[in-house]
Order: structure tokens, then C-alpha cells, then sequence
């Protein structure tokens, strides 16, 4: 077994562990939460069992080729004795953060799209807004179930869904051609530049409008939406999908981050070990990416979802609390 | 020709400002959480005792814990754990600031309809990033 699978394999059995310890400790807590007990666990052992379980998070989202997000709620929401409020809070943060460090390389090497993140981002970001308050709004069991769905429903889209590196665009359409949404980008593998148009813009932007608010609702981040629009359906080749996709996240993140920000959501015991946990583990995922990229990781991340979709879904109907 | 790509004014702008600000951001949030974790500052609820709150909703949290709402945080700041909003903070606002140094770019090059969109977004975010919208509790 090669180095970086070992790692990998430590990666995915560490997770397990250090997520178990959180649910062993977690129900240490499991009393009424205005009359909890303060915990005999020494307050340091939280942050740190959270930075270890989103350090590994972190490797495997790169491997897996997911955000950090889609698998931080359902799974520190699952297996943490946090509440789903404060999780969501915590996940857009995490998106969040991930979304602004990776912004920067993929604007300046022409990657990301700012023409094509414009009228994406003000309306994905406007909706997320709109999400965030009703995830905020609604009883806790309701947006538990609803979470759980959607995991499973991305279990799905991971599974079914396909890529296409250059979409066929016959004809730019006329909103598009009216934004002047199109470009070239220099592909690294042929060294080639290759120019690009999209077309069903108004059925694209439309579909941000549900994106935008199940991203503030969820505190998922909204990669695993935002790539199968930009790619299958307005046809940007899939290296800029994927990378506006990601700098998308910068924006619309903000806009529901400050939701919970200004409601209260945000407690930073739970917050910054988990921004920091999550990034040290994508520069080491991405390190492991360059040299070998397990393609089972990807089968791991979709059981891990769907575990975690399904105690989600169960939790919310009080079936498996 | 192949490898010339270059990205716009406004984008090689917005990256530049993405890039010192969430530097900023991170680092202002890792020292923020230092000083809270050593307890250089005296926090508003003891390190021992969060664990007594996060398990409640949000709306509990607030009244049990007396946490004020939107940037009533700015008034215990010199808390050590609402210190860490400052870093949490700049890192949620330097997006609003990428755009602001965009709008001139863009209508500078007649650009209206971005440059258009672009002072929505921001007037999107600081509607966001104002308080003035408030959940209900559950």
C-alpha cells in the first residue's frame, strides 16, 4: 500500500474514531438543554476532538471532491451534541472560509468567472438570506428532516450525475450574450486555450434562486448544486464551473453567514476549530491530490453522506435520537 | 495565443483584495481564539460552561446566556470570546469591500450592467450584514 493510501485510509478510520468520541462524550450531555449540567469533560477536550474530526474532514473533502461544508453539517450535526443552529452556523463559516482561500488563485489564473459569479452570486446570495432566516425560523426537527433529505438527494446527484469537460454551446443566448458572459481559459494539460459561452441563462439563474436558499437554510455551501448547473446546464466547461462554482460560495455564504451571525448562531468554541481544522486538512488533501487520488475516497464520502443523510433524516423524525 | 490568457482588470482587483483580506481574516481569527482559549481576557461565559449552551437552540441560548443580538457584540467585545467576532466579522465582510474596489473598474469601462449588479450585491450584503433582519425563534 502506497504512502498517500495509508494516509488516506488513516484519514477515513481517524474520523470514525474521533467522531465516536464525540458522540461518546456527546451523550454525557444529553439532558434538557436550559437545566444541562456543566460537563466533567475538561472544557479543551471539545475544540480539540473538533479540530481533529474537521482536520480529517478536510482530507477527505479534497480526495472526495466535495466542499467542506456538505460534509460537516450533516456529520458534526449527527454525532456532536451540538445543536443543528449552531452546526449551520459553523458550516457556512467553515464553506466560508474555504471558498475566500481558494478565491483569490482561481480569479487570478482566469478560472473563476467574475462576469459569470455577478448574476449568479446576487441572486444565490439574495435567496441564501431568505434560506438562512427560514432555517433559523423553523422547529429544529423540520429542518433535521429536511436536511436529511437533501443529504440523500446529494448522495444521488454524486452518484448519478455526469461532467462533461467542454459542453456543447451551439449559440450563446440572448441574456448571456447581453451580460457578456463568455472567455477563454488557458487549459494546463493541452496548452490550449479554450473559449467558452453559455446558454440557458434564464433557466440557470432561476435555479440558483432554490440553490441560493437551501444553501442558507442548510449552511452546506452549495458546490455540489452549483457545478452540475453551471456545467450540464448553462454549459461552462467543467474547470470553470468548478471554480466559480467554488469562488460562488465566497459570496453566497457571506450574505447567510451574517444571518446567523447577527441571530446569535455563531459560538466560536465550535466555529474556529472547525475553519481551522477544515483548512489544514485541505492543504495536506490537496497535497496527497497531486501525487494520488484514491478513486475509492469518492465511494467513501458518498457512504459517509449517506450514514450521515440517514441519521440526519432519522434524528429529525425522532426515530434515532 | 495559447498561455496569454489574462483575466480582467476588475477580477485581477476583486483576487488582490480577496487575498489580503482573508489572510487578515484568518490570522485575526486564530489570535482572537488564542487569547480566548489561554484566558488572557475574561470571557462572558466561562470556557468551562459553554458546553451548557451549545446544545440549545438559539433563541434558548440568547436568553440563558444574555447574549445580545446583531452587533450588540461590539459592547463586550473586550470579552475573550466575543473578541473572536472581530475576526469572524472581517472575515464575513471582505467580500462587501472586493466589491465596493470593482464598481469604479466597472463603470470606467462603461460596464454598466455589471457595474449595476455589483452595487446590488453590495447593497445585498450590508442588508445582511446590518442586523436588521431578524429570524423568529423556534
Amino acid at each position: 500500500m502506497s504512502r498517500e493510501k495509508k494516509i488516506v485510509l488513516f484519514a477515513v478510520i481517524g474520523m470514525v474514531i474521533a467522531t465516536a468520541t464525540g458522540v461518546a462524550f456527546g451523550e454525557e450531555l444529553a439532558t434538557p438543554p436550559v437545566e444541562a449540567a456543566a460537563s466533567t469533560t475538561p472544557w479543551w477536550v471539545w475544540p480539540l476532538v473538533l479540530f481533529v474530526v474537521t482536520f480529517l474532514l478536510g482530507i477527505v473533502a479534497v480526495l472526495g471532491g466535495v466542499g467542506g461544508g456538505v460534509l460537516f453539517v450533516p456529520i458534526i450535526g449527527g454525532f456532536f451534541p451540538f445543536h443543528l443552529d449552531f452546526v449551520r452556523g459553523a458550516g457556512l463559516l467553515v464553506a466560508l472560509a474555504g471558498a475566500l482561500a481558494a478565491g483569490p488563485g482561481l480569479l487570478k489564473k482566469g478560472l473563476a468567472d467574475l462576469r459569470l459569479a455577478l448574476p449568479v452570486a446576487l441572486i444565490a446570495s439574495s435567496c441564501a438570506i431568505v434560506g438562512a432566516m427560514i432555517g433559523l425560523a423553523l422547529p429544529t426537527n423540520i429542518v433535521q428532516t429536511a436536511l436529511g433529505a437533501t443529504i440523500l438527494g446529494i448522495v444521488l446527484i454524486m452518484w448519478k450525475a455526469k461532467k462533461s469537460e467542454f459542453p456543447e454551446v451551439p449559440k450563446a443566448d440572448a441574456l448571456s450574450t447581453a451580460l457578456r458572459i463568455n472567455g477563454v481559459y488557458h487549459e494546463a494539460s493541452t496548452g490550449q486555450d479554450v473559449d467558452w459561452k453559455i446558454h440557458r441563462t434564464p433557466m440557470g439563474l432561476a435555479t440558483f434562486i432554490i440553490i441560493g436558499v437551501m444553501a442558507g437554510m442548510f449552511g452546506l455551501g452549495a458546490g455540489w448544486a452549483n457545478v452540475p448547473v453551471l456545467n450540464l446546464m448553462m454549459g461552462a466547461p467543467l474547470k470553470v464551473s468548478v471554480a466559480t462554482s467554488k469562488f460562488l460560495l465566497s459570496i453566497t455564504d457571506t450574505s447567510a453567514a451574517w444571518i446567523y451571525i447577527n441571530n446569535g448562531a455563531v459560538i466560536p468554541m465550535i466555529v474556529v476549530p472547525s475553519v481551522v481544522g477544515i483548512m489544514l486538512g485541505s492543504i495536506v488533501g490537496v497535497r496527497i491530490l497531486a501525487k494520488t487520488k484514491p478513486a475509492a475516497v469518492r465511494y467513501i464520502v458518498i457512504v459517509m453522506l449517506l450514514f450521515a443523510g440517514s441519521r440526519a433524516l432519522l434524528k429529525g423524525l425522532g426515530i434515532w435520537n | 495565443m495559447a498561455g496569454k490568457v489574462q483575466a480582467t482588470e476588475e477580477q485581477l482587483t476583486y483576487a488582490k483584495i480577496l487575498d489580503i483580506g482573508m489572510k487578515i481574516g484568518l490570522l485575526a481569527i486564530i489570535i482572537t481564539f488564542a487569547i480566548y482559549a489561554a484566558g488572557v481576557l475574561t470571557p462572558h461565559i466561562d470556557v468551562e460552561h459553554v458546553s451548557k449552551y451549545w446544545g440549545m437552540s438559539v433563541h434558548d441560548y440568547l436568553q440563558a446566556a444574555n447574549i445580545p443580538h446583531g452587533w450588540g457584540w461590539l459592547s463586550i467585545v473586550e470579552k475573550g470570546d466575543f473578541l473572536n467576532f472581530t475576526g469572524i466579522a472581517f472575515l464575513a465582510g471582505v467580500t462587501i469591500i472586493c466589491y465596493l474596489a470593482i464598481v469604479p473598474i466597472l463603470f470606467k469601462k462603461k460596464d454598466f450592467i455589471c457595474g449595476i449588479i455589483a452595487i446590488l450585491e453590495v447593497l445585498v450584503l450590508v442588508l445582511a450584514a446590518s442586523g436588521i433582519l431578524k429570524a423568529g425563534g423556534h
